[in-house]
């Protein structure tokens, strides 16, 4: 609730000032997160497209249902909720880093850095786990007439429809027995290509937090007088967490 | 005591909040909605597809707009677009209006092409069953 005393009737567009009122850098950080949203949409969107375009798609509760440790646990929406909490804390110690370098306090703002940059770090040590697990997992699918073991990738998707009782019988397996037919080629390649574009941005988000933490420790932005750049970290970090709240929708909930 | 950045650009440096009240509570509302959403996924998982198709629907249109609000608090506050002045709000806010076209056709596009396919471009009746098989068991060994 920072109120402004901007005096009411300014008369920002008769030049002489900017319309915006913000300095150039933080301006265009916003138009870069601008069209790197239109970037992300336009993936999001695509894969909307093709998910609507079939009559049966995963079922994230099935495919995102394990934990680290925890075996073969049915945990739904368990570590994907972790992952999602771990952003937002993320995003918090960010902005208490911001609110720090407001104050000009350089401790603080060390502080809250580095437990950015630890959470992180956390985020995609579960990004890393959840991709191996899933290239890694062994379902098996009928193709052709035979079982096949199938892991996720982009050229093989195993959470297609099950196979009914009757044809396992037909085939000699056990009625009990898990058996997928492959699902729409198309699940492995949005899933890999969006969370991992997403984590791509997370790690160079850690990488752009590094720096402005090394900056803050060498004394640079107390010698500029303002914590200005810490900011404009901040605004990129902020625009990943905000990214992962729709891929967290679009891939995990709906 | 509060910095400000002088820059040409800013002819009125904005008071900066002296506490940290309004992060924390923006921290609560995004958990709490989170969990409200985790809480509507589940129930819709644990249904087991029993709902009607309408229902379903509309529980994840619901969870939709509470991601939106989300999106809300975290680019208000958290990045701080609700402190700047309107006209900097609305260049960022009116070229993302953009997004209303692009969600609705591209997914109305998508519909249309599975309800082609499913009735040869309109040539037959679409399938009164839709799911040949009958859906993965609960709880099975992965």
């Amino acid at each position: 609730m920072s109120a402004t005393t901007i005096p009411s009737g300014t008369k920002w567009w008769n030049g002489g000032r900017s319309p915006f009122n913000i300095s150039y850098g933080k301006v265009m950080m916003w138009y870069f997160l601008m069209s790197d949203a239109f970037t992300f949409g336009a993936f999001l969107i695509s894969y909307g497209t093709i998910r609507f375009s079939v009559n049966h798609w995963a079922d994230p509760n099935q495919v995102f249902n394990a934990f680290p440790f925890a075996g073969h646990a049915n945990l739904p929406l368990a570590f994907v909720s972790l992952m999602t909490f771990i952003l937002i804390a993320s995003s918090v110690t960010m902005v208490l880093a911001v609110h720090e370098g407001h104050k000009m306090n350089r401790k603080g703002v060390e502080k809250y850095m580095i437990l950015t940059i630890i959470g992180g770090l956390a985020f995609l040590g579960c990004q890393a786990w959840e991709w191996t697990h899933m290239i890694t997992g062994e379902h098996k699918v009928l193709v052709n007439g035979a079982i096949e073991t199938w892991g996720t990738t982009v050229t093989h998707n195993p959470w297609g429809l099950a196979v009914s009782h009757e044809t396992l019988s037909k085939l000699g397996l056990a009625a009990n027995e898990h058996v997928t037919t492959p699902g729409p080629i198309a699940f492995g390649g949005y899933f890999f290509g969006i969370t991992g574009f997403h984590g791509f941005h997370v790690f160079s988000g850690v990488i752009i937090n590094l720096v402005m933490y090394i900056k803050t420790k060498l004394g640079h932005f107390d010698q500029r007088g303002h914590y200005e750049m810490i900011e404009k970290a901040g605004l990129y970090w902020h625009f990943v967490d905000l990214v992962w709240v729709f891929v967290f929708l679009c891939f995990y909930l709906v | 005591m509060s910095s400000h950045v002088s820059s040409p650009e800013i002819t009125h440096a904005p008071e900066h909040a002296s506490g940290t009240g309004r992060i924390w509570k923006t921290f609560w509302v995004l958990s709490i909605l989170t969990i409200i959403e985790l809480g509507l996924g589940y129930y819709l998982y644990s249904q087991h597809g029993g709902l009607s198709h309408g229902f379903t629907l509309a529980t994840k249109s619901l969870i939709g707009i509470l991601t939106l609000a989300k999106a809300y608090y975290i680019v208000s506050v958290f990045m701080h677009l609700g402190d700047e002045i309107r006209n900097f709000i609305m260049t960022i806010i009116v070229p993302l209006c953009l997004f209303i076209w692009f969600i609705v056709a591209f997914l109305w596009d998508g519909n249309s092409w599975k309800n082609l396919r499913n009735t040869d471009a309109g040539s037959r009746e679409a399938p009164k069953t839709e799911k040949v098989e009958h859906a993965p068991e609960q709880g099975a060994k992965h």
